[in-house]
């Protein structure tokens, strides 16, 4: 549903996207990850129509994005990093004015305004100017402004980027039941968590460039996979054979004895099989530690920095 | 994670990808944009504080005010009321001042994110400065008729009746107009709506008050009369006076646009128009594909 091959876009000497290829099936979530000024941005808005790739190419619903652009905006939504809505028109007025500009009939923008508003718990404030509205519910508003024609191709920059943590956990939900329905989604964040939360699939980008792709356990398995680390009262020479049946691989005797580290195929009961093989083995236990990479190991791994921090600046809009 | 599908995907709601619409559905479609867009920037006009006393309190106010200061003093080249020779310049300078409207509305747009949104939409851009000058154009002639109406009040009597009163703000409206496109492009220019309304008042004032809006040229130092005989702020101010039937004492200086200002202003505008539209959507093109 969305394809994107060797996507560039150069601002001046900068190159803010590089060679950027992805695909979205029809019906999945993509999630796109990287730090901020990594190109994600830029590179939904060459797919959205707002700004001409200088090289490569994409295609929305199998339309190009630069020769098809209008038939492109036919059946894109849209919610970008800063809310896009009129301040002075009430919730409801926004979301008529985007509805008759999509070429709905007024009657139909205006039911249409109605129900998006009552699913996004915003009917209370739907006759209030959107500038009294709270950050959380702008979101809420944009992200309704960008389902009015119901597009089946949906694109979310950053959509929950500075909202609280309970705005933020009410924006999955609302992603969720849309992905639900069938829409295709394209969504960029910055948060791991937040990526491994809603996406099929994961396209890490990193300085205009995508360093990884796959779904969220296989980037994971890149950083090793799950691993139990074992700390023990004293050095014990017999420890490591004792579990070495229990793991997925070589045990590492770490700290001159005292401390055992292997990589483990987690499942039920697995802790308890470790425990009672060592105090089988007379050997006394203090700690068990049983490790799950999260992509904040795997961004780690695959760049060398961390993602939170912002590296660079956002290349401007 | 599963795709359960729950609720079918339905069919979008606004037909998807029609095929090579022809010349007349897009032009149907364009004029559809345009008074959505209008009806929204009507909407602002009325909301934002600044723009709607530009409109309704301002003109009572400059009326009043200069009626009766400058009115106390002012003996006519000619004869004639001041009152009667007032409102037609005040009409003019009211309707100049009040296009730089067109500049804030269009920078506030761009600078907030709205027109981030109109550009993800299927709809014509050049809607954006139609609907836009034309909400203008609505909110020009408000403000006119509070001009006309408070002179009124205050005692104006144009001696040409309803049609010349008409033609009169008819002229003015259209020149109002074209100017709007003129302070789209200086909207366009600039980054934020404080810039727009800055610029705006540096160039408008200086155009509006060099003019024979409120005294007639005549008595100016010859240099300063030269301009302003040729400004096109005293053509409209001075068509609006012949039109009115009030008494226009630079129309007997014997220089082509104090002797015909209907016509002068008439081509004012069209020049403005003709240069300033293509501009500003040159402008808002070039604004909007970074």
């Amino acid at each position: 549903m969305i394809e994107a091959s060797g996507l560039t876009k150069r601002y001046g000497d900068q190159v803010a996207v590089d060679g950027v290829d992805l695909v979205v099936p029809a019906g999945r979530i993509l999630g796109v990850l990287g730090p901020n000024g990594a190109g994600k941005s830029t590179t939904v808005r060459m797919l959205t129509t707002m700004t001409a790739p200088d090289a490569g190419t994409g295609r929305v619903g199998g339309l190009d994005i630069v020769a098809d652009a209008g038939a492109v905006r036919r059946i894109i939504g849209v919610t970008g990093q800063d809310a896009s809505l009129d301040e002075l028109l009430t919730g409801t007025q926004n979301l008529v004015l985007v509805g008759e500009l999509a070429k709905l009939p007024r009657r139909q923008a205006r039911s249409r305004a109605a129900e998006l508003l009552e699913r996004f718990e915003l009917s209370d404030a739907a006759g209030r100017m959107v500038k009294t509205y709270s950050g959380g519910m702008r979101r809420r508003l944009d992200l309704a402004a960008s389902l009015v024609t119901r597009p089946p191709v949906l694109f979310l920059d950053e959509p929950t980027t500075g909202l609280d943590p309970t705005s933020r956990q009410r924006m999955w939900d609302l992603i969720r039941g849309l992905v639900a329905e069938g829409t295709t989604l394209l969504l960029t964040t910055q948060y791991l968590d937040e990526a491994d939360e809603l996406a099929d699939e994961i396209t890490v980008i990193d300085r205009g460039t995508v360093i990884a792709a796959g779904t969220a356990p296989e980037l994971k398995s890149r950083v090793g996979g799950e691993h139990v680390e074992i700390t023990l009262a004293g050095p014990d020479a017999g420890a490591a054979g004792a579990i070495a049946p229990l793991v997925a691989g070589t045990v590492q005797v770490l700290d001159g004895g005292r401390r055992l580290r292997a990589p483990v195929a987690l499942r039920d009961g697995l802790v308890t099989a470790l425990v009672r093989a060592l105090d089988g083995a007379a050997v006394a236990v203090n700690d068990v530690e049983v490790h799950r990479p999260s992509l904040d190991d795997v961004f780690f791994a695959l760049t060398g920095h961390d993602a939170e921090p912002a590296a660079l600046e956002e290349v401007p809009a | 994670m599963s795709t359960a599908v729950l609720d079918p995907p339905r069919a979008p709601l606004a037909a998807p990808a029609a095929p090579a619409p022809t010349r007349h559905h897009r032009l149907r479609e364009w004029r559809r944009d345009t008074t959505v867009l209008t009806r929204r920037n009507l909407l602002h006009v009325r909301r934002e504080p600044a723009q709607w006393s530009d409109a309704t309190v301002q003109p009572v106010l400059f009326t009043v005010l200069f009626v009766y200061i400058f009115g106390a003093a002012m003996v006519l080249p000619g004869g004639g009321s001041y009152k009667d020779f007032a409102i037609g310049g005040l009409l003019t300078m009211n309707l100049t001042t009040a296009s730089m409207g067109t500049a804030v509305g269009l920078s506030s747009d761009l600078a907030t994110g709205v027109v981030n949104r109109f550009r993800t939409l299927p709809m014509a851009r050049s809607a954006i400065l139609a609907g836009r000058s034309l909400a203008d154009l609505l909110a020009a002639v408000l403000c006119g008729s509070i001009v006309l109406a408070t002179g009124w009040v205050i005692g104006w009597r144009p001696d040409n009746g309803v049609t010349g009163v008409a033609a009169g703000l008819g002229v003015a409206l259209a020149f109002s107009y074209a100017l709007s496109w003129f302070t789209a492009c200086i909207g366009l220019m600039v980054s934020d709506p404080e810039s727009a309304q800055a610029v705006g008042l540096v160039i408008l004032f200086p155009v509006a008050f060099v003019s024979s809006c409120f005294v007639p040229t005549n008595g100016m130092p010859s240099w300063l009369r030269m301009i302003a005989d040729w400004n096109p702020v005293s053509a409209v101010a001075g068509a609006c006076r012949d039109l009115f039937g009030n008494p226009n004492p630079t129309g007997a200086v014997h220089n082509f646009p104090n002797q015909h200002p209907v016509l002068v202003s008439l081509v004012w505008t069209a020049a403005i128009l003709a240069v300033c539209i293509p501009l500003a959507s040159r402008m808002l093109r070039a604004r909007t594909v970074d």
